[in-house]
């Protein structure tokens, strides 16, 4: 348990779910929960690596900063939601369809 | 260079900030309908950090304990992205589209923009790039969502937030795994480590390096991360959508350059750039595939459109395919053109931007049909529009023959391995001259041609003529912008 294997594999089976969820998923909220797990399986990489690598802190820090970063992202992400879901009583993102692709 | 002696580098973003606190406090207390003032402050502010970009002169060196590099290449970036801004402030307040709606606080979300993409040009270091783009990112997620009450603005920044939040998360995770192979996130302390690995680790570096180059692509639009593109583009205000087009495209571009050239290539300085040799992956070779993708689809798909707007965004994505043509050559000579094309992007897209904002208002809309007998009925506006035009095709004696030109020369001059790019380049030069010309069609060919002439009120004269000046003087006279760029050409590097 204690070595750097067993996170690397951690870190990869939450990005692969957190892929799979955002291409699979079409409700907006949940396609944000697919990212928020690709952030995390990225921090777990980052400490990880940091602490078994015998590396300095700035591994931490990046996780931090991540952190930091993914709250804002999901405060912006999730007012914008709403406001789709006010004009167009819809949070699926197959229903926002007035531009053509 | 330590915290305390990086501040009197630091002069134009301390100068930034200052200007963003003052939007926000000027925002606070004026009467709510007469928002235009925070704008005058902003504009002021922004001059005020162009003044600063120019004063802070100091050798090539690092801000903040090695996070940040000072250099005459960010510093030319920061003046491009400044330009941009104050020009597309001035759409803004001439810009019908926000009427109804508070701009007080959009002012602020631009300038903290513009902050960002400062960052993004001077990013030496794996958690400022991040870090920057991010905050790029979530600034243009708001912006592109503006209109609040308008559905397709909604829809615009929902894709838009779907798509880049999705995108620099795969980017995170690639820049997860370079930390974990090199120990560090430093660009140069990574270079240095990338050449003692040893060959086992290559497949979790081209990996990691394809993950990052996910997040660069969705800030470039380079295909394929270009979904978001043609709805965002459409969706936002048009000023917005000017905006998106041209600046976070420059700091993206300067962004990946620094990247690679700092990271991938084996050089002390640009004079002696060349591929790592011991990086046995084909990046000449994926990145031309890239820009040759790129350019083609935007142009193909560009052809079909009805709506001109759409029809600029894809041609937007055409013009980053064009760009990235010289990024497998990794020479100065390429990094030379792209540093050109960047500046004369500017002056050509906003341009045509600009005369779409004004063609919206009169006519009632975006499409082809809104331009027709458009020439006729509005000269000066028909006659700046072709300029623009031609400019974007490529033809002489505009900015963008001079922009496409130094672009082919680079690509030529690396040698016949790459002669290939140049060879898709000239054919999607071709393609694009078809929708280009539509355009110039429709406003002289089709329509009726009435009696009535409307000439464009004064401020509106002015700002075309301010773009389309520079449109055709630097097409004839491009040897001030070559000197600019041949002083700017010059990296901060650690050996």
């Amino acid at each position: 348990m204690d070595n750097l294997q067993t996170y690397l594999y951690i870190s990869a089976i939450l990005f692969s779910l957190g892929l799979y969820g955002v291409i699979t998923r079409r409700n907006g909220i949940a396609v944000l929960m697919g990212v928020e797990l690709i952030l995390n399986s990225a921090n777990i990489n980052f400490v990880a690596f940091a602490r078994f690598g015998g590396m300095n802190f700035s591994g931490q820090v990046f996780a931090l900063f991540v952190i930091i970063m993914a709250a804002a992202e999901a405060a912006v992400a999730l007012a914008i939601i709403i406001n789709v879901f006010n004009n167009l009583d819809t949070v699926n993102i197959d229903d926002a369809r007035e531009l053509k692709l | 260079m330590n915290n305390l002696l990086s501040i009197s580098l630091f002069l134009p973003e301390l100068v930034l900030t200052a200007t963003i606190i003052i939007a926000i406090i000027v925002d606070i207390f004026s009467v709510s309908n007469r928002t235009s003032k925070v704008s005058n402050y902003v504009i002021i502010g922004l001059l005020a950090t162009l003044a600063a970009v120019f004063l802070t002169n100091h050798s090539p060196t690092t801000l903040f304990m090695d996070s940040l590099a000072f250099d005459p290449f960010a510093s030319f970036i920061k003046s491009v992205v400044l330009v941009a801004t104050l020009l597309i402030i001035i759409f803004t307040r001439y810009s019908n589209e926000f009427k109804g709606y508070h701009t007080g606080e959009y002012y602020a979300l631009l300038c903290i923009m513009v902050f960002g993409m400062f960052l993004m040009a001077s990013a030496i270091d794996l958690i400022t790039v991040y870090l920057s783009i991010e905050v790029v990112s979530l600034m243009s997620f708001i912006l592109a969502g503006y209109l609040k009450n308008n559905p397709r603005s909604n829809e615009a920044s929902l894709k838009y937030v779907i798509y880049g939040a999705f995108s620099s998360g795969i980017m995170l995770y690639g820049l997860s795994i370079i930390f974990g192979l090199t120990g560090t996130t430093k660009f140069f302390a990574i270079r240095d480590a990338i050449t003692t690995l040893d060959s086992s680790s290559n497949l979790a570096l081209t990996l990691s390096t394809v993950f990052v180059l996910a997040g660069f692509g969705y800030k470039i639009s380079a295909v394929p991360f270009h979904f978001w593109t043609p709805d965002v583009y459409e969706g936002s205000p048009t000023p917005i959508t000017a905006y998106l087009s041209v600046a976070p495209k420059a700091a993206g571009f300067a962004l990946m350059i620094r990247f690679f050239n700092q990271v991938f290539v084996d050089g002390d300085s640009l004079s002696t750039l060349g591929w790592y040799a011991d990086v046995s992956f084909a990046w000449p070779e994926i990145l031309g595939v890239i820009s040759v993708v790129t350019m083609t689809m935007g142009n193909l798909v560009a052809i079909q459109q009805n709506s001109v707007k759409r029809m600029l965004a894809y041609s937007s994505i055409a013009h980053a395919g064009y760009m990235l043509m010289a990024f497998p050559t990794i020479s100065s000579e390429g990094v030379f053109a792209v540093m050109i094309y960047l500046v004369m992007y500017l002056f050509m897209n906003l341009g045509a931007f600009f005369v779409l904002i004004y063609v919206a208002q009169k006519q009632g809309g975006e499409n082809f049909e809104h331009f027709s007998g458009l020439g006729w009925r509005m000269p000066i506006v028909g006659i700046v529009m072709t300029i623009f035009m031609f400019s974007l095709t490529g033809l002489p004696p505009t900015v963008g023959f001079i922009g496409k030109f130094y672009l082919f020369v680079a690509v030529i001059n690396a040698g016949s391995a790459f002669y290939w790019i140049a060879f898709f380049g000239a054919i999607n030069t071709v393609v694009s001259l078809y929708f280009y010309m539509r355009v110039v069609k429709t406003m002289y060919l089709d329509g009726n041609p009435s009696e009535e002439i409307i000439v464009p009120p004064l401020s509106v004269t002015l700002i075309l003529l301010v773009l389309a000046v520079p449109s055709v003087f630097f097409g004839i006279y491009w040897t001030p912008i070559l000197n600019w760029v041949n002083n700017s050409l010059l990296f901060f590097v650690q050996i």
